[in-house]
């Protein structure tokens, strides 16, 4: 016994009880990947996370450290909020699509215009998925959802919006990156970027956000398995995996 | 004791909040209270502390949100049309029971209505304004050195309930000069962090969330008696008014603010004619200063209510009254402020003929 290895556990941050995510949804992993990172990099204690309205609205259950519940969209300026007074804390916003790149859009965009020394998580599913599967900011072109019922027309919903690719043409933030979470090796990828982004706002050098590409089996109407594959066939091409900006000193 | 200087209201306040401990300050430019944030990006970066200029008010209460999360004394300062788009924030900070202090230097409106002195946000803010059953507490003070003492105890009752506390000042109160005096500077390097603040979790045992949710019915009812509870407690505490030659008055004004400031001068005039009358003022419009006009039902034939709006306040003064005696109006709108001559005319016109 006396020689045996941990090679795998619950990352002491995730509380011991169960999630309100739905069978097969990626949150639970980019809830690991954040509680990992928090434990190996020491940072639970010193963390407040501010949590979304949509489906990570409980995520303060789910993740144990101090934590805020923001408005809808207003995670970002209430983040700003916390940073500014006190900067020693480690400050995350835990965002998904309809969160950050619609209601609270100008929120995100000046957060990473002033260069704001925090860290957004931003989970794209490409709906909003806890109200039911609206259409998001993010809903492809074609994709059906509740309120696009003939597939998203952009001459009536207008298209995609890539927030990543509209933050890296700015100069205040300081790491922007999208990763995936429908693979191993692309969470593990993840993970990395995601490590460069905590690291970003511990070395003080600005505003960080990693956009994980994410499914939503229940309102895409798929199999978990099917909700990955469709990640794969039809998202990734149209929102690559990639840094997008990564100024001097981010490692 | 300190000097007197003379400032401008909107720069008085800013000044004020400094000496009492504002360690933040997060607001938005519009008229007419631009000084108060300008003021505040000069003196802040001087003494250490946090000024930052949001891309909206909606942005600028969510940060005042946030900085009131980690119980850091934290400013905010707008006008009429940005003080709605921050009802969003009110009404969650009220459910989240941290404090702050917002001052709203009163416009005309509706709508984007004009830049000129107006009580038109009566009804916004001392009824709720934003979604749910809340409140915040509303000081209303009628000159500058009033307003200047009133800053601090702002903070105070912000802390002691943790409530947001709302100073209504119309555009008058934020653009004229007058010289005040600074009694107290708050030593800051006393400030603690509170037990109840989310600052990340540390030695504490436990960790904090500070949310204004509970899905569950049963949780979110709990969460409202204790908002309750708080308002009860607040409106046998903290009461402040006023009165104002009400001794030997047969006639009481009701007034808040500017217009309160202008019926002192109504009931000089009124008096030199030999009609006694006095005013009833509340300095906290929230709680509301019901008994003190119900206990003068008797003593007085009339009251008569003047604001800088359609009547908002006098809602407050015939509920307190219930019917007992008759309740007057007078009131300028589009951000028109009466003399005190205007006044006592209007006022007149309820005498039935005597003092004629």
């Amino acid at each position: 016994m006396s020689n045996m290895k941990t090679i795998y556990k619950v990352p002491s941050p995730i509380a011991k009880r169960d999630t309100s995510y739905c069978p097969g949804c990626t949150h639970g992993v980019a809830h690991r990947l954040i509680a990992e990172l928090l434990e190996e990099m020491d940072l639970t204690k010193k963390t407040v996370i501010v949590w979304p309205v949509g489906c990570a609205v409980l995520g303060y259950y789910f993740i144990e450290t101090d934590a805020l519940e923001a408005a809808h969209g207003r995670a970002c300026a209430m983040a700003t909020g916390v940073k500014r007074v006190h900067p020693e804390t480690f400050v995350l916003t835990y965002q998904g699509d309809g969160d950050i790149a619609s209601i609270g859009i100008a929120e995100t965009i000046h957060a990473a215009a002033r260069g704001e020394n925090i860290t957004t998580v931003f989970i794209n599913n490409g709906n909003y998925g806890m109200t039911g599967g609206q259409m998001a900011p993010t809903t492809l072109i074609g994709q059906v959802t509740t309120t696009s019922p003939y597939g998203r027309k952009p001459e009536m919903n207008g298209f995609p919006i890539h927030l990543p690719e509209m933050l890296a043409t700015m100069d205040g933030p300081a790491y922007i990156a999208r990763g995936a979470l429908d693979n191993t090796q692309h969470i593990l990828q993840a993970k990395k970027f995601l490590k460069k982004a905590f690291n970003t706002q511990l070395k003080g050098l600005g505003y960080a956000l990693v956009e994980l590409v994410s499914n939503c089996p229940t309102n895409w109407k798929m199999t978990p398995v099917e909700s990955l594959e469709r990640i794969r066939k039809e998202v990734l091409p149209v929102f690559p995996i990639g840094e997008f900006r990564v100024v001097k000193g981010v490692e | 004791m300190g000097e007197k200087i003379l400032m401008k209201g909107a720069e008085a306040i800013a000044e004020a909040a400094i000496k009492a401990g504002a360690m933040a300050f997060f607001g938005y430019p519009i008229t007419p209270q631009n000084e108060t944030p300008e003021y505040f990006s000069r003196r802040m970066p001087e003494v250490g502390r946090i000024f930052l200029q949001a891309e909206s008010e909606v942005a600028a209460i969510n940060m005042i949100y946030g900085a009131a999360c980690t119980g850091t004394r934290v400013f905010a300062s707008s006008s009429s049309p940005g003080i709605s788009l921050m009802q969003e924030g009110f009404s969650y900070i009220a459910n989240s029971n941290v404090p702050c202090v917002v001052a709203n230097v009163m416009r005309g409106g509706p709508g984007l209505g004009d830049i000129a002195p107006a009580q038109g946000d009566y009804f916004q803010a001392t009824k709720g304004g934003g979604h749910g059953d809340y409140h915040t507490i509303v000081i209303a003070p009628h000159t500058l050195q009033e307003e200047v003492d009133l800053v601090l105890k702002a903070f105070d009752l912000a802390e002691k309930y943790r409530i947001m506390v709302v100073l209504i000042v119309d555009g008058l109160l934020g653009q004229m000069m007058e010289p005040v005096e600074f009694k107290e500077t708050v030593d800051v390097t006393k400030f603690k962090v509170p037990e109840w603040a989310t600052v990340g979790q540390g030695d504490r045992e436990d960790r904090i969330i500070i949310t204004s949710l509970d899905l569950a019915p049963e949780g979110l009812e709990k969460m409202n008696l204790h908002l309750q509870e708080k308002y009860r407690k607040i409106e046998e505490q903290e009461v402040m008014v006023e009165e104002y030659r009400m001794d030997d008055a047969e006639y009481a004004i009701t007034a808040f603010g500017t217009m309160a400031r202008i019926s002192k001068t109504t009931i000089e005039l009124a008096r030199s004619e030999g009609i006694k009358v006095g005013l009833i003022r509340p300095i906290t419009v929230w709680p509301f200063p019901s008994k003190t006009i119900e206990n003068r039902a008797n003593q007085v034939k009339f009251f008569f209510d003047t604001e800088l709006n359609a009547g908002q306040m006098i809602e407050d003064v015939k509920l307190a009254l219930n019917g007992a005696r008759p309740v007057y109006f007078y009131g300028k709108m589009g951000g028109i402020v009466p003399s005190a001559e205007e006044v006592l005319e209007e006022f007149k016109k309820h005498l039935g003929g005597q003092h004629e």
